[in-house]
């Protein structure tokens, strides 16, 4: 049984988003990136990603909902029988728009919510829309999919865990995703704001343990608090592929800010992009690892960690990840633990 | 899981890839292997478990005994992951 190619595409239609959260994943730039892959290019780029041998679709942002051609995007999806998921802050949705997407075929809905209680949606993403994810997260079960719930932890919200699974088993989730951010891009810029204490770290981990619940709960621990690196992506390269709102094709989504050449499903086959793109090959497999991951067991579960931490601790991309205990710099991991300062946050 | 409960995929979808069977779900994906795939493509909502298991037994030359206690194995665990529903 061979799984070699390709597994997942993450479609991010669009950066545009109603909401400015603070460890937002798109890139801090994103404004300046003006194109957009029309509905004919993504139409292409879905065809050739299955024809590759991708099985899940994650339609993402930015805000998917943003784009009119949605319901378009997933018809065009589910007749290549991928398993499509919309990834969603649930702002802008009607229950009307879910009916025509599940109609679509449209298999499931992941919706972030910023908190249990709706109190920090103004400071974290400069609006308060929880009532509307309520009401979103109402329709998504009347109408019979299923629904993943998700809240990116922080120093602000971590303390809610509890509250966010009896949230999640309120609201007939089937799954809840408590993933600390990572701190790239605008979660790395607002790092002394953001960074939970250990302390809290451990609370929540406790809680989410003791949880009893038929809900899966999926807990993400920030990498700086972890000393081993997170399985990013699953290893460079290996199963997913992100297309960007522009057309890029990148391996990860924050590995734009990196120095690497990638290429464009405008200007290129995603087949040649992912056999040949030197952002492809950069990190692909063992042979860019040094020591200590070069020969280190874990490199086999931990795919030598997250190359975009790397680069933005250390400003060298091929560079032990610092979240491993064992990187020579990972004094700069336990420096950021302990610096963390009540600061203003730079909203998207 | 009832003899006569007669179970169906729920929110999951099963789908061949290249030589591999996969059975697709919210955020993940199981590469199927043993005995799953041909236990699956039965499971459809109109048989019940005793006629998957019959059904099996028919095709194949491991004990039915066995067989029963895979199928079981299979469903339950799928539904613990609320993926199987009993129509």
């Amino acid at each position: 049984m061979s799984l070699e190619g390709p597994l997942t595409l993450v479609a991010e239609l669009t950066y545009a988003c109603p909401l400015r959260c603070a460890y937002c994943s798109n890139p801090l730039d994103w404004q300046s990136v003006l194109a957009s892959l029309s509905t004919e290019d993504w139409s292409r780029v879905l065809r050739e990603a299955a024809a590759l041998g991708v099985v899940q679709l994650h339609l993402s942002g930015g805000e998917p909902l943003l784009r009119a051609d949605l319901e378009e995007l997933v018809g065009e999806a589910r007749s290549l029988d991928l398993f499509v998921n919309l990834i969603t802050s649930g702002v802008p949705a009607t229950r009307e728009r879910l009916c025509a997407l599940r109609d679509a075929g449209l298999d499931a809905i992941q919706l972030s919510v910023q908190d249990a209680r709706g109190v920090v949606g103004a400071r974290i993403a400069g609006v308060d829309r929880h009532r509307q994810k309520l009401a979103v997260a109402a329709w998504t079960r009347e109408l019979d999919l299923p629904l993943t719930l998700n809240c990116v932890l922080h120093r602000d919200n971590i303390d809610q865990v509890g509250e966010l699974i009896a949230l999640a088993q309120e609201l007939g989730a089937h799954r809840l995703e408590l993933a600390n951010a990572q701190y790239l891009g605008w979660a790395h810029v607002n790092r002394a704001a953001l960074l939970p204490s250990a302390a809290q770290i451990a609370e929540a981990r406790a809680v989410v343990r003791a949880a009893q619940c038929d809900l899966e709960v999926l807990f993400v621990l920030p990498d700086l608090h972890a000393d081993r690196p997170r399985a990013c992506m699953g290893g460079w390269a290996k199963s997913y592929l992100i297309v960007a709102p522009d057309g890029m094709v990148l391996p990860c989504h924050a590995a734009r800010d990196l120095p690497l050449e990638f290429w464009n499903a405008r200007a290129q086959p995603l087949a040649a992009i992912w056999a040949s793109s030197p952002g492809f090959l950069a990190f692909r497999g063992e042979a860019w690892m040094r020591e200590p991951c070069r020969s280190c067991d874990e490199r086999r579960r931990d795919f030598g960690g997250c190359r975009c931490q790397a680069f933005a601790l250390t400003g060298d991309m091929h560079a032990t990840d610092p979240a491993c205990a064992l990187a020579p710099a990972h004094r700069l991991v336990t420096l950021a633990r302990s610096s963390q300062r009540a600061r203003a946050l730079r909203l998207r | 899981m009832d003899y006569d409960a007669r179970p169906r995929l729920r929110h999951a979808r099963l789908r061949r890839r290249g030589d591999a069977m996969l059975l697709l779900a919210p955020e993940r994906g199981f590469s199927l292997g043993g005995a799953a795939p041909a236990i699956l493509e039965l499971v459809d909502g109109s048989r019940t478990v005793e006629q998957i298991v019959d059904a099996l037994a028919r095709d194949h030359a491991a004990p039915r005994e066995t067989i029963s206690r895979d199928v079981h194995a299979l469903l339950e665990a799928l539904a613990r992951r609320g993926l199987i529903r009993i129509a």
